[in-house]
This record gives structure tokens, C-alpha cells and sequence, in this order.
């Protein structure tokens, strides 16, 4: 029997007003989470993955932003339909998120002890003395050492990664059943980033919370997500299990994209072949209009790619495709 | 022990800069054409030169610069700040009779500038493009670009002769008898226009400084974090942000304290407001350079002191400061 997702994003668009007039941030975008899952969304940098983020917070910034039309559901309760006080309760509680910039999310003027404690007293009634001992509890999950001393320092007395634990522990302390973490490595060194994937890992599995991973890195998806969703220019282009969409892309920015990571080839050393690169830029937002957003760059364009929208090509049991090439080629 | 280091440090500086002033202070005021005795023998109607010499002689303007300077610190040192040429009264006593009247106005500026200009910036952080925005740019820009007497002038004009709601000059009526409330009442009334007067200049400038730096704050990404923990707007705004959005505003308030108590001396002219406003302005009419330089030392220790106190009010709002 089918699961029901834990969270469904369905044709969401969002916009936002600039002087040269509206751009479509995000396109008509589906997504879904099942309970349980790691769900990796990938793409180039100004896809919309962190627009897509913050819209299930409903964090965009309105103005300029502002979502124009779909749902957002959790437990089959659309999120669009609160009212702020009401989203308010949501937040940090049933949905966390963190974020890609750890030297700066963390408000420099109060104690970390504080910013953690504050989201446990905001959701749940605790005493002073039951918060502190909580967030000394989830201090020490997210591997700080000695967090009694930890909690009465400030932000600019912790380093990057330390403070990339803080926000985690701050994300999870209401047990969130679903962990929004947007690139929570890009300002990080790679040794870091391992610890902190292997943190994200452990906690998915601990406390069985549904992480969605935002990341440009192809090699990290294969890593640690279940399923990936592949976006361009604030459409999803291609949705499926990691190793169906690693070992057997079939949208051309995909395939273009999979070829960019050399170690994740099948046979690697087998042939040796110049490090890849999808060729172009990523389109301005504003002139996407009733067109493939990839066809300018695409090897395969055909003539209907700039007329009309891809169609859906299913492709496996759960992967599926946008594109006329595909839909061509069945 | 972390914090009284640092502080130590500042108070030794600042007893550093202190001499520096004094110094520079003297040296200054010396290079002024003519002294006490040119204009004692101005209001004469003219003197022999033996009597010039001879008052020279007792004021002790006879001897060098350098002679008078070394006398005057040592003097000083010891708290001695001499005797006012016109007043043939000991400069201390006269400054300390005049200082609890500038000090009550200028403190009441002060606050009263920091804190409207702050509220009015936060408002207008809140509402960017509101025409309640726009309007109290007008409203405080027009106080800054006014000079200080012509605010004062259109006040007393309006509040005090067409809505007698204010007395026009002085700190008490004259001859008041009530209690210590009735009288405190008394004095607060004619405060009003005076401390309205003096933090008019300033309301622009911090609501200005404030709306800025609140905007800033609001954009930042800790602010986001915030919002994310599902806290209101009213914490958002008035824990997480204004903390951070405060520090230029005392930063500014600091600096600005100096310009305060020049701003003073014509504020008292205007409002016959006794305090040591309107004895520099006399003293300096008067060449009468003991007094003069007693008020210059006197302000002197009361903006270090106010720097003090904003270098320390910084450090409890800022943990990054140590
Ligand atoms: N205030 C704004 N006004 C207009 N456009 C905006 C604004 N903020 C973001 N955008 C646009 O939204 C698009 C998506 O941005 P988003 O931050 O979601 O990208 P991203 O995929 O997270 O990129 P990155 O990998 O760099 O984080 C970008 O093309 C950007 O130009
Ligand atoms: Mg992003």
C-alpha cells in the first residue's frame, strides 16, 4: 500500500516584483516527502532551491516576494491557508530549517544557550530550568563538547562548524518531523562538511525526521539522500531515486550535470575524458515564459522545445522527466 | 575582573586627554587679543599705565605664558580653579552654582532626543514606504536644518505668548513658595521649551540613525533564524533586532554629547536659563579667563565622562566587545 507524503508541494509558483517588472521564481513546482525520507533537491545556483525553502516556511520576503499560486501541505493541511499566528506554531516546531550562512544566522548579541533554549520555550511549556537542561541535551546530540560552559558563550566565540551545530540543535529541539537543510555545508571546510552530513545522517535515522537537503553537489546527494529532485530555472526537471538518476539521468541537464562529478561514473579511469560543463548560463527568470527553460542550452533542442512547456515522461516506477526529447523518443 | 581592566585603561586615557585639554585649553584662550584688564580698563572708560600695569601685576598677567600655565595647573591639581576676574568670586563656586541647571537640560535633551528619535526610526523601519514614514522625515529634518535659536524663538512665540501654557524664561518663578513637588513642578514647567528646544537639533539625527540601522538589522540573516523559531513579530523585532539596532545609536550618542553642551550655551541665551551657558558667554565678553577656562575644563570631564559611560553601555549590549 502507498504511503501518504508527509509534505506535498504542488504547483507552487512564486514571484517576485523588481523595477524591470515580475519575475517567476518558481515555476509550477511539485514535490512531495515521504515520512522517514532524505530528499536531495539539486541545481545550479539561482535555481530556486533556497526560494523553494523558505516558500514551506513561508519565509519569503513579501514584499518584493510572494507566492502566487499552488498548495504546500503537511498532513494534508495546506500551510498557505494559516494565518500567521497560526504558522507561527509551525515553525521551528513541525517544520525546522537551517541555513546556508552559519557565521551569520546566529544573532550575535545573545548567548547560544539562549537562541536554543528561546525556540524550546516558544513551542513547549518549559520551565527555564527544564530549557536549559533540554538544549544542554541537544547540544551534546549534535556532538559540542562540554555544553554546560558552551551555553553561556556567544556566537563569535565558536567557529563556523560549531555554529552550524548550534543552528541544528536550535532546528531539532522540537523534534521537527520535517528538517529543511539549505546548503548547511557550502561555508564549511570539507572535513566539516563530513561531520556534519554524518550528524544529518545519524539524526535522520535517531530521531526519524524528514530531512530535505538542498545542495549543488551531485556527490553529496549520493551520499546521503533517498531520492533527488533536479531543478533548473524554477522548474523541476527531472525527480527519482538517487541511483536511478545517477546511473541512468535522462533529462539533458541532468545527464549534464551527472557527467560534471567525475567519481560518480561508472567505471571511472576507464576513459579519460576533460572534466565536463553544461555549456550557456542559467536564463534570466524574467524572459522564461511558455517554453523549455533548458532549450537554449540544450544539445538536443527541437523545434517545439521554445513553444510549448515539457510534458511529464515517466521513466521508471519513480522517476519521471520534463521534456520534449524524451517524450519524442518513447 | 575582565571588564574593570579594560576600563581602567579607558579612565588613565582619559585623565591623559584631560591634561592635553587643559593645556590646549589655556594656550587657546591666551592667544585671544587682549585679557581681563584691557577689558576692565575698556569698561573704565580708559586708565594710566601705571594702573594697568599694576592690575596686571595683582591678576598676575604680568609674568610669561609659560609661568602662568605651570601656575594655573598646580593650582589645579589641587582643585584650586582660581578667582573669576568679574565676579571676584572663587571660578569653582560659580560653576558649581550654575551646573545643576545646564546639567538638568542638557541630560533631558539627551534622553529625550535618543529616546523620540529611536521610537521614530523603529516605527519608521516598520512601515518603509508609509506616509507616517515620510512625515516624520519632514517633521525631523526640519528640526535639524532650523538653527537653534529660531526653534527656540518660534516656541516661545507660540507656546509662551499665543498659548501661555509655558513661562518664557528662567528655571523657577520668581519668588515661588510650595512645597518641594509644587516647586519641582515648577521647575519642570520651564524646562519643557528649553530641553524641547536643544533635542529638537538632535531627534533627526537618531531617528534618522536608528531607522537606518533597524532596516539593516531586519535583512539579516540572524533575523530570519529568528523568524524560523516561529517567534512573533513583536519579539522579532523588539528582542532580536533592536538590540543589534541600538549600537550606532549609542555609538552616535557619545560623539554627539560634546555638540549638545555647545548647543546649550544658546539655548540658555535664548531661554534666560541659568546655567554655565550664559556665564562662558559672559566670560567671554568679559575676557574674564579663569572663569572661562574652569567652564571649558568642566564640560571637558562631562563629555569624557559621558564617553565613559557610552563605551560602557556598548560593552553590556555587545559580547564581541571584551
Ligand atoms: N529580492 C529578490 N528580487 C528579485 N529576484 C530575487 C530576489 N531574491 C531572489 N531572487 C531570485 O530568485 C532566484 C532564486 O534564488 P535562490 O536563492 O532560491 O537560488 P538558489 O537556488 O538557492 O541559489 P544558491 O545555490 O546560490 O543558493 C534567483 O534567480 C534570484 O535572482
Ligand atoms: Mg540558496
Amino acid at each position: 500500500m502507498r504511503q501518504e507524503p508527509l509534505l506535498q508541494v504542488k504547483g507552487l509558483c512564486v514571484e517576485f516584483a523588481t523595477r524591470k517588472g515580475n519575475v517567476q521564481v518558481l515555476n509550477h513546482l511539485d514535490l512531495h516527502l515521504d515520512p522517514g525520507e532524505a530528499l536531495g533537491i539539486v541545481g545550479e545556483s539561482g535555481c530556486g532551491k533556497s526560494m523553494m525553502a523558505l516558500s514551506i516556511m513561508r519565509l519569503i520576503p513579501a514584499p518584493p516576494g510572494n507566492i502566487s499560486a499552488g498548495q504546500i501541505l503537511l498532513n494534508n493541511s495546506d500551510l498557505l491557508q494559516l494565518n500567521e499566528k497560526q504558522m507561527q506554531d509551525v515553525r521551528g516546531n513541525e517544520i525546522s530549517m537551517i541555513f546556508q550562512e552559519p557565521m551569520t544566522s546566529l544573532n550575535p548579541v545573545f548567548s547560544i544557550g539562549m537562541q536554543v533554549s528561546e525556540n524550546i520555550r516558544r513551542h513547549q511549556s518549559a520551565t527555564r530550568a527544564v530549557a536549559r537542561e533540554k538544549t544542554i541535551q541537544m547540544l551534546k546530540a549534535v556532538g559540542i563538547p562540554v555544553p554546560e560552559l558552551r551555553i553561556k558563550q556567544y556566537p563569535h566565540e565558536l567557529s563556523g562548524g560549531m555554529r552550524q551545530r548550534v543552528m541544528i540543535a536550535m532546528a531539532l529541539s522540537c523534534q521537527p518531523s520535517v528538517l529543511i537543510a539549505d546548503e548547511p555545508t557550502t561555508a564549511l571546510d570539507v572535513t566539516i562538511q563530513a561531520q556534519i552530513f554524518d550528524l544529518l545522517k545519524q539524526i535522520q535515522q535517531d530521531m526519524n525526521t524528514s530531512i530535505i537537503l538542498i545542495t549543488h553537489d551531485m556527490s553529496v546527494i549520493a551520499e546521503f539522500a533517498d531520492r533527488v529532485a533536479v531543478m533548473y530555472a524554477g522548474s523541476k526537471v527531472e525527480e527519482g531515486l538517487v541511483r536511478d538518476i545517477i546511473d541512468n539521468p535522462h533529462h539533458p541537464y541532468t545527464q549534464g550535470l551527472i557527467r560534471c562529478v567525475p567519481f560518480l561514473k561508472k567505471d571511472p579511469g576507464t576513459e579519460r575524458e576533460e572534466l565536463n560543463e553544461i555549456p550557456g548560463v542559467v536564463p534570466d527568470m524574467r524572459l522564461i515564459g511558455s517554453e523549455c527553460s533548458f532549450a537554449p542550452r540544450c544539445r538536443y533542442v527541437m523545434d517545439h522545445c521554445h513553444e510549448k512547456k515539457p510534458p511529464e515522461v515517466q521513466i521508471g516506477k519513480k522517476h519521471h522527466a520534463f521534456c520534449w526529447y524524451l517524450e519524442e523518443g518513447k | 575582573m575582565k571588564t574593570i581592566l579594560p576600563l581602567l585603561k579607558r579612565i588613565a586615557y582619559s585623565l591623559m586627554l584631560l591634561l592635553a585639554v587643559i593645556v590646549l585649553n589655556f594656550v587657546l584662550v591666551h592667544l585671544a587679543p587682549g585679557d581681563a584688564v584691557t577689558a576692565m580698563v575698556g569698561d573704565m572708560g580708559g586708565a594710566t599705565p601705571e594702573l594697568i600695569a599694576e592690575l596686571r601685576v595683582e591678576y598676575g598677567l604680568d609674568q610669561n605664558l609659560p609661568t602662568q600655565l605651570f601656575k594655573y595647573i598646580a593650582k589645579m591639581v589641587r582643585g584650586d580653579l582660581g578667582i573669576s576676574f568679574t565676579h571676584n568670586l572663587p571660578v569653582i563656586d560659580l560653576i558649581l552654582e550654575h551646573l545643576p541647571a545646564t546639567i538638568l537640560l542638557v541630560m533631558t535633551a539627551f534622553f529625550m532626543a535618543i529616546l523620540i528619535g529611536t521610537v521614530l526610526g523603529i516605527i519608521a523601519a516598520q512601515r518603509p514606504n508609509s506616509l507616517f514614514n515620510h512625515l516624520i522625515t519632514v517633521i525631523s529634518l526640519s528640526g535639524y536644518a532650523a538653527p537653534v535659536f529660531w526653534t527656540g524663538l518660534m516656541l516661545l512665540i507660540s507656546f509662551s505668548y499665543y498659548f501661555p501654557i509655558f513661562p518664557s524664561f528662567g528655571m523657577e518663578t520668581v519668588g515661588f513658595r510650595g512645597t518641594f513637588l509644587e516647586k519641582t513642578f515648577d521647575v519642570l514647567k520651564h524646562l519643557v521649551l528649553p530641553a524641547v528646544t536643544l533635542a529638537s537639533i538632535y531627534v533627526a539625527v537618531y531617528s534618522r540613525l536608528a531607522r537606518a540601522s533597524m532596516l539593516d538589522v531586519l535583512g539579516s540573516d540572524y533575523i530570519r533564524t529568528a523568524r524560523s523559531k516561529g517567534l512573533s513579530e513583536k519579539v522579532v523585532v523588539y528582542k532580536h533586532a533592536l538590540k543589534n539596532a541600538l549600537l550606532p545609536v549609542v555609538t552616535m550618542a557619545g560623539l554627539q554629547f560634546a555638540q549638545l553642551i555647545a548647543g546649550a550655551v544658546v539655548v540658555e541665551t535664548v531661554f534666560s536659563w541659568p546655567g554655565i551657558g550664559q556665564l562662558a558667554f559672559n566670560s567671554i565678553l568679559r575676557r574674564d579667563q579663569p572663569l572661562l577656562l574652569g567652564i571649558l575644563f568642566l564640560s571637558t570631564i562631562m563629555v569624557v565622562v559621558t564617553n565613559l559611560i557610552t563605551d560602557f553601555t556598548y560593552r553590556i549590549l555587545d559580547p564581541r566587545i571584551k
